[in-house]
């Protein structure tokens, strides 16, 4: 379970999380909307300690993720998070991008990580793929690779940070199938988006953000249908 | 017909004093590549500030010719110090240092040029900081700052020419005595010339091998 507690994160001046709440069961899937500059993705990379926070707390599991006395490395293989630029190692394969963490992180023998990046990779369409270099994939690879690099961790958390804005438009259906594919296999997820239709499909509850506040948060037959929020109303006006 | 002195053994003797420039060389550049890679890193994880006191000793051997560097070592290393070290060791020494100051600016950039998105989606896999370095930064830093690293290395083996002040005995300095005995000047630092060239061009030729070999990744 994730437990975000009244947190806010601040850059120099600029506030751009102002209390937020938010707990995710194991199992849900969250997706997060909302403007450019509302915090949606800032709230991801402090989730996975990648970002400190001022205030509040984030819990992972009950391990509290800014504390001084966690060991983030250790967290952080149990949250997996892709974002929105794939962020591929060019002078590694697709095989050894998969394979790298689980080797070094987690001390696997090269056979058994081969195995895993294999299979993940297959799970993703890449399973021709293995000894090609990130730089001669498409976009759409290339992020199904991100996801399948994170997956080989095992974690038992998946974040996606609008992991389609960066792609060209015929590609981001492949990506959105996979995460389709995760969400059904039962996979914990919190996905920043701006596909409305993946949102209204795949989430258990959706939750709108808003210059740094949750406006609204709900199941998405009521947030996408029956908007209480008036800057919910006006957001989904403006992207239908 | 042209008609010259030089003998078998001169040959030789120029051969010898281009080992010299190699043993040098490859010494120099291999500990101030170490050095280099060191203070580089220092450099991106300390901040300007910090690291300034290194920066300025740094400066100090890239603003400085090499050939007062040498004397002033050599002196230094004889007169305050009183210890009996040789002049290669001297030269190495100084060169190093040298080969170091430069090297940091190129292992810093190379570093500085791996995209900040990259190096967080490694730590975000788990990865410690060390881990991150390791097998994700150095090696595409490695990648960035190659042909710079090759242009200092060769830069640094013609440099390594002035280390006859320290009484090292190297190529061009063999050449210089050849000449005086032998009063050929062209004809002698043409060879010479031809001996830098032979030991430039593999590692010149290596470089744009590695470039090639790595931008087909």
């Amino acid at each position: 379970m994730i437990e975000i507690q009244n947190v806010h994160k601040s850059f120099g001046q600029l506030e751009v999380l102002k209390g937020i709440d938010l707990t995710v069961q194991k199992g849900e899937v969250v997706t997060v909307i909302g403007g450019s500059g509302s915090g949606k993705s800032t709230l991801l990379t402090c989730i996975n300690g990648l970002e400190p926070i001022d205030k509040g707390r984030i819990l992972v599991d009950g391990t509290e993720v800014h504390a001084k006395s966690t060991n983030l490395n250790k967290l952080r293989q149990k949250i997996g998070i892709v974002f929105q630029q794939w962020n591929a190692f060019p002078h590694l394969t697709v095989l050894e991008n998969v394979t790298l963490a689980p080797r070094k992180v987690l001390g696997m023998g090269k056979a058994e990580a081969e195995a895993i990046a294999e299979k993940q990779l297959k799970h993703v369409g890449l399973g021709e793929k293995l000894s090609t270099y990130p730089t001669r994939l498409s976009g759409g690879q290339q992020q199904r690779m991100a996801i399948a690099r994170a997956l080989a961790m095992s974690p038992d958390y998946m974040l996606f940070d609008e992991v389609t804005s960066a792609l060209d438009p015929q590609l981001v259906g492949e990506v959105l199938e996979t995460l389709k594919m995760l969400a059904e296999e039962g996979m914990t997820m919190i996905c920043v988006t701006h596909e409305m239709a993946f949102a209204r499909d795949v989430s258990d509850r959706v939750a709108y953000f808003h210059k740094g506040i949750m406006a609204e948060i709900g199941v998405p037959e009521q947030l996408f249908n029956d908007p209480q929020h008036p800057e919910t109303r006006k957001f989904l006006a403006s992207v239908r | 017909m042209f008609h010259t002195a030089l003998t078998s053994a001169d040959l030789i003797f120029l051969a010898k004093g281009a080992g010299m420039t190699i043993l040098v060389t490859a010494i120099s550049v291999f500990i101030g590549t170490l050095l280099g890679i060191v203070f580089g890193v220092l450099r991106g994880q300390l901040g300007p500030i910090w690291f300034a006191p290194v920066t300025f000793v740094l400066d100090i051997f890239r603003s400085v010719p090499l050939l007062i560097q040498l004397v002033l070592a050599n002196a230094f290393v004889g007169m305050v110090l009183r210890l009996h070290i040789s002049g290669l060791t001297v030269a190495c020494m100084v060169l190093s240092l040298y080969t170091a100051a430069y090297c940091t600016e190129i292992v810093r950039g190379g570093i500085h040029a791996v995209p900040a998105t990259t190096r967080r989606a490694a730590r975000s896999l788990g990865m410690s900081w060390l881990q991150d370095m390791r097998y994700i930064v150095l090696p595409l830093a490695t990648r960035i700052a190659l042909p710079s690293w090759i242009g200092l290395a060769l830069g640094v083996m013609k440099d390594s020419a002035l280390v006859y002040v320290v009484q090292v005995t190297e190529l061009l300095k063999s050449t210089q005595i050849l000449i005086t005995r032998l009063q050929e000047p062209l004809f002698l630092l043409l060879i010479c010339g031809a001996f830098y060239f032979i030991i430039s061009f593999p590692l010149a030729r290596f470089g744009g091998y590695l470039e090639k070999r790595w931008s087909n990744d």
